[in-house]
Formats: structure tokens, C-alpha cells, sequence
């Protein structure tokens, strides 16, 4: 049954984990995401579904945990945050390599180094772009409410399975940390499917199974680089996932993910109320970016602006998504500090219509 | 008396280390003029005083030798 | 004479089924094939070869899924036993083991290594020790002795810059998660025979589910040595082996 509570983020996201079948999760404390592993250690999921819960000896151990379990075929997450994920990368850039499904949950605070605490998107390079050596994608997510923490979480394994590639849920400090209401997805049992990509046992008659990234001639390693290719562009065909407001009669257009995407539809709606007809696109998949609808939009609006809590990171797909067609501009605040609706605005109007 | 044995050497998968050489209790290898298509001289018996003891086979490297016993 | 004794029926020894005909690519006289084997014979003696669930390591070994004709991962420098730790909790009925060098466990996975045999993961660790980095081409490795020579020590191995040499296995017998640890050779016949016979052993502690087994096979490196495969085994027994006796190091009490 369909059941409705008021639940932090990360623990959201741990219920929903011991929901979606998990079969097993590593991980290692790391604020602001440890009430992750403490809720799960708390419901004892051993008991409630038999799902296998460690805490590793470091992030490192913990991504190479899910490497193994995930090649057996079984429902493997980790979570961490920032400074966690970087360590996590020689991991997934394995797990991508070697074509495994997994679950990794990031609850982005603020860098470079050691950083800050506080909430931030700052890790959106090393999420969409790949993040560990050679040649790879994640499939990356982006909830903005408690809500699509819990939806993600199937919505992950089902992409992690379909594409056998590793899938980031990128979350942040602020979704992490927040209670919201959220409604939660009847238990799903886990599964003992068995895959001829799995090292579940050699069958009587059949090949023992083999889970490798390396290929030592190079004309080997380029066929899996094109496998690996022409597997993104199928994610770029069929995956990417936007939500859209005020779009049809915008003259300019927001574009904001997760939680920074929430206050920027506030400005955008601040901003209609001064006659700017502002419109947002928030995407949802950050890879695959939903370039086509930005694209589209492009020969519309006379301006976008991304807002962002980092640097300008989203602004370099937004600007290759529009490909010179319109000016786009990027505000944000960074290090933690989260930007305010009035902050928005004010950037829109001195950017795009004159501002004081 | 003991027990006559062979051993047959699968040239190819030979690399010539020669341990098994050295762990023939009655001297039965030694290695051979020629070389195999890696360019590796390989084992041979020299003569027939084979026991099928199965050390040459055991200490093996390559896996390249089997061992025969009378019975 | 004359009798020709090459018949099915005569048959005495031959390589195990649970390994692959594929041609190993270690360079001559090198360990790692007959340790490889007596693993693999051990596999197949206790009939669990469509349970076993290998992880090789990244150093010379790291092909050695294409040798185990068991289902296998390979896994990045020194995290084997994470990745077995992740097989082990999802499939604990399955046996597995880990195949890792020197470099490998004792230096890039010490923590890997240590905290597995601290939780007592009930997996079998083979941890080959030639006191060198093979495949990279010699450089100096965690357990190289003291004054050994490599491409990283080209005076010897200095204790007072470099370390000494680490004696893993003694170290994780004194973590209460190991079971049985010891330390054997691929050497003589008979060094192999008890190799394989604690392989065997640490299978059964498996099935029991001890803990974790921790089996250290002191071997040679004929190339990075710069001997042959011969005077290897003899340097090794004359200079190793009182540094890294061989027998058990822990046993169950």
C-alpha cells in the first residue's frame, strides 16, 4: 500500500532504497548524507528484506563493494557526498567500463577541498561529464523535492539495468537535509534474476563469465568505446526527462535543476508578476540534457539565464544546447550559500532588460 | 621395480624455464635442440627411466606436461 | 620395453579442468602458472566450480580470469577484497577468493586487505609475494627485502628511507576476523602439494564459514630478479624464505 509521511531527504531516500529491492548497500559516513546508512542500519533491511547493509572502511571499499555486487547482478547503491564521490571515481569509471548497473546517490555540499557542509551543485561537472578517467557517462538525476529523491530511486535502477550502466542521483544539502511529505512506493521484492553478464556461478556447458574494463590491444578497447558510444546516444534518444513552466509565451527562459531550480521558479514567478514573461525548463536528467526543448526555445526567447549553485557549470551545455541563438547568462552563488529569489530576479533584470 | 611411466610435453605451451628439469628424481628431461614457434627451447625426455612420478607435471608452470603410469 | 603406456587408463596427472586451455602469459618459470593450477585443482577436487566466484588483482595476475575456469572480476589496483566483500554479501552461498600481489594487497589495498580480514569476510585470500613490482618492470614492492635490488631501490632497499619489509600475513593472523593463515611455496613438488592442500583447507573453513583465509605463496620473478627460473627458486629459498618462513602462521585453535 501507497503510504503517505513526513520524511528527511536522505532518509527518504533509505526507505525508498529498502523499497526499490535493494540487495545490497555500502557506504561510509559523510555529512550532510550519513542519516543514509543510519536509517538503513536503524530499519535493519537484513530483517525487513534481506537487503545486505556494510559500512566500508572508506568510499573507496564501498564503490568497489557495488562493483562486485553489481556483477553479480544484484541491486547494489552507495551514497555519499562531494569530497566522498571524488574517491568514488576510479569506481565508477570501472563500473561504467566493465558496463555494470548501479545506484549513487550524492548529496552535493560545497568545494573545492574539504569545502563546507552546506548545500551546493558545484559537482555537476564531474556528475554529466563523466568524473573519473577515460571516455564514460553516468546517467545523472536530478530531484528538486523528497519526493523525486523516493521516485528517482526506481527510476534508477530500472535505467541502471536497462542501459547496465552506473546512474547519480544528484541531490544536494538542502533536499538531503529537508522534510517534506512524501509519499511512498509499495515494496518491491527483490529480485534473483539471473544475467549471462554476471559472475553468479559458472553454468554446466557454458562459458565462465568474464567482468573486465581491460582490453590490452587497442583495437579491442576502441570497439568497447564505440559499444559504450553508441549506448549514450541511445540514453540521449530515449531518457531525457525536463520539467517545463510558463514556456509557451516566454520571452526569456530560467533554466535551473534540483533544489536551485525550486527558488528559481520563484523569481520566475516574481518576475511575472512584473510583466516578464519568464518561463523555466528544469531538468530533471542531467544526462542526457534535455538539449532539443532548450534548442527549441532558443528561437523563441530572447534570453536565458541558468541559475546555479556553483560557478556556471550548467550554463556550458545550456550554451552549446542553444548553439549561439540567443545570449545566455548564468547567476549563481556558490561555496554553500544558496541564492534568493530577489537575488534572481535582480540578476535577470540587470542582464536582460537594463537594470539599475 | 618400480613402476614405468611417461610423459608427454606440449611443446607449444613450453617456455623452457626448465624447473621441471630440476625436479626429476630420476634425470628422464632435458631440453631440446630445437625451438617452438615462440622461440622457446622446450623439454624433452632423454631416456626412458620415467617413474610417472608426476613432479615435472606438478611444478609445472605452463601446465604443459601430463603423466602416464602403468598400472 | 616398447609398451606404450600413453592410454586413458595410465593417466596420472593432467591439467585441471577448472582451468582454461589458454597459454599462460607468464614469462618463464614464473609461480603464478603453478600457483594458478593448484588453486584451480583444489576447485575442481571439491567439485564447487560453478560456485567459486574469483577476483584478480591489477600487477601480472591480472589476466588470470582468462585462466580460472570460474566466473571472474577483475578489480582495480588492491580493492579485490572490497569487490569480494560485495560478492560475498550478495552471494554468501558462493565461494570466492581474491588472487593479489604484493603490490597490490600490501601496499595500494593494505586497508582493503586489512579491514576484510578485520571483519572476517569469509573468502579466501591468495596473496602471491615475489617481493616485486612484475608487471610494471621491477620497481620495489612493499615486502622487497632489505639491500634487494629494483628499478626503484638501484641500491638496495634502504630501511631508513624505504621501510622494511612488511610482513602482511602476520599482521592480519593478529586481527581476530582471520581464521587460517599461512604461508607456503610453489617451488619443489612438494611445497606444491601442501600449497594446494591448504587451498583445499581454507575452501572447507569457507563452506563452514569461518572467517577469512589468508594463503601467502612465496614465489619468484625470474625476469625482474634477473636470474633464471632455477637459480630463482634457489635465491629465493636462501634469501626469502628466512625473511618469509614458510608454514602456518595462524591455525584454527
Amino acid at each position: 500500500m501507497k503510504e503517505l509521511r513526513l520524511m528527511k531527504g536522505n532518509e527518504a531516500f533509505a526507505e525508498a532504497a529498502i523499497r526499490a529491492g535493494t540487495d545490497a548497500y555500502f557506504g561510509y559516513p559523510i555529512t550532510p548524507q550519513s542519516e543514509v546508512i543510519e536509517y538503513l542500519m536503524a530499519q535493519n533491511p537484513e530483517e525487513r528484506t534481506g537487503m545486505a547493509v556494510l559500512q566500508a572502511e572508506s568510499e573507496i571499499a564501498a564503490i568497489n563493494m557495488i562493483y562486485g555486487a553489481a556483477g553479480c547482478g544484484k541491486k547494489a547503491m552507495t551514497s555519499s557526498s562531494s569530497p566522498g564521490i571524488s574517491l568514488k571515481q576510479e569506481g565508477l569509471s570501472y563500473i561504467a567500463g566493465a558496463e555494470l548497473p548501479c545506484v549513487v546517490l550524492n548529496v552535493v555540499r560545497g568545494g573545492p577541498g574539504l569545502g563546507t557542509i552546506q548545500p551546493s551543485q558545484s559537482d555537476y561537472f564531474q556528475a554529466v561529464k563523466g568524473g573519473g578517467h577515460g571516455d564514460y557517462k553516468l546517467i545523472v538525476l536530478a530531484p528538486a523535492t523528497v519526493q523525486e529523491t523516493v521516485d528517482f530511486v526506481k527510476l534508477a535502477f530500472d535505467l541502471a539495468f536497462k542501459y547496465r550502466n552506473p546512474v547519480m542521483i544528484l541531490s544536494d544539502g538542502i533536499i538531503g537535509q529537508m522534510m517534506e511529505k512524501v509519499e511512498l512506493f509499495e515494496q518491491i521484492p527483490r529480485s534473483d534474476e539471473e544475467y549471462d553478464w554476471a559472475t553468479q556461478g559458472k553454468k554446466p556447458g557454458k562459458d565462465h563469465t568474464i567482468i573486465t574494463s581491460l582490453q590490452l590491444k587497442p583495437e579491442e578497447q576502441e570497439k568497447v568505446n564505440l559499444r559504450l558510444q553508441a549506448k549514450y546516444r541511445e540514453v540521449e534518444k530515449n531518457e531525457v526527462l525536463y520539467e517545463s513552466y510558463n514556456t509557451e509565451d516566454a520571452d526569456y527562459l530560467f533554466v535551473a535543476f534540483g533544489s536551485c531550480g525550486r527558488i528559481t521558479q520563484k523569481a520566475m514567478e516574481m518576475a511575472r508578476k512584473k510583466g516578464y514573461k519568464v518561463g523555466q525548463i528544469r531538468p530533471k536528467t542531467l544526462y542526457p540534457f534535455p538539449v532539443e526543448v532548450i534548442n527549441k526555445l532558443s528561437d523563441q526567447v530572447k534570453g536565458i539565464l541558468t541559475v546555479e549553485m556553483n560557478a556556471g557549470q550548467m550554463v556550458e551545455d545550456v550554451r552549446l544546447a542553444v548553439d549561439g541563438k540567443t545570449p545566455v547568462e548564468y547567476f549563481g552563488r556558490y561555496g554553500g550559500m544558496i541564492p534568493s529569489p530577489d537575488e534572481i530576479l535582480n540578476a535577470f533584470e540587470q542582464k536582460f532588460i537594463g537594470g539599475k | 621395480m618400480a613402476k614405468k611411466g611417461d610423459v608427454v610435453i606440449q611443446i607449444e605451451k613450453c617456455k623452457g624455464c626448465e624447473i621441471c628439469l630440476a625436479s626429476c628424481p630420476q634425470s628422464v628431461l632435458g631440453m631440446s635442440d630445437k625451438v617452438n614457434s615462440k622461440g622457446f627451447k622446450y623439454a624433452v625426455k632423454v631416456n626412458s627411466a620415467c617413474t610417472g612420478c608426476a613432479n615435472c607435471a606438478v611444478i609445472c608452470p605452463d601446465a604443459a606436461i601430463t603423466v602416464y603410469r602403468e598400472k | 620395453m616398447a609398451e606404450n603406456l600413453i592410454k586413458p587408463e595410465n593417466l596420472v596427472y593432467e591439467k585441471t579442468n577448472a582451468m582454461t586451455d589458454r597459454v599462460l602469459h607468464y614469462c618463464p618459470g614464473c609461480g603464478h602458472g603453478t600457483a594458478h593450477r593448484m588453486l584451480a585443482e583444489a576447485i575442481e577436487e571439491l567439485e564447487i566450480q560453478g560456485e567459486t566466484i574469483g577476483i584478480a588483482p591489477v600487477g601480472c595476475s591480472v589476466l588470470a580470469y582468462y585462466y580460472f575456469d570460474v566466473d571472474m572480476t577483475e578489480a582495480a589496483h588492491g580493492r579485490a577484497p572490497a569487490v569480494a566483500t560485495g560478492i560475498k554479501r550478495v552471494m554468501p552461498e558462493k565461494y570466492v577468493f581474491t588472487y593479489q600481489g604484493d603490490g597490490d594487497l600490501a601496499a595500494i589495498g593494505t586497508a582493503e586487505t586489512i579491514h576484510a580480514c578485520n571483519r572476517g569476510e569469509n573468502f579466501l585470500i591468495v596473496f602471491i609475494n615475489n617481493g616485486i613490482y612484475g608487471m610494471t618492470g621491477g620497481q620495489m614492492a612493499p615486502t622487497t627485502l632489505e639491500n634487494m635490488k629494483s628499478t626503484t631501490s638501484p641500491r638496495g632497499r634502504d630501511i631508513k628511507t624505504m621501510g622494511s619489509p612488511l610482513k602482511i600475513s602476520e599482521l592480519v593472523a593478529e586481527l581476530p576476523g582471520t581464521y587460517y593463515v599461512a604461508r607456503h611455496s610453489v617451488h619443489t613438488p612438494a611445497n606444491v602439494r601442501k600449497t594446494k592442500r591448504a587451498f583445499k583447507k581454507a575452501f572447507q573453513y569457507q563452506k563452514d564459514n569461518k572467517g577469512t583465509c589468508l594463503i601467502e605463496v612465496v614465489s619468484n620473478c625470474p625476469s625482474n630478479w634477473k636470474m633464471t627460473p632455477v637459480e630463482s627458486n634457489k635465491w629465493m629459498e636462501e634469501n626469502m624464505f628466512p625473511y618469509y618462513p614458510l608454514g602456518d602462521i595462524k591455525v584454527p585453535q
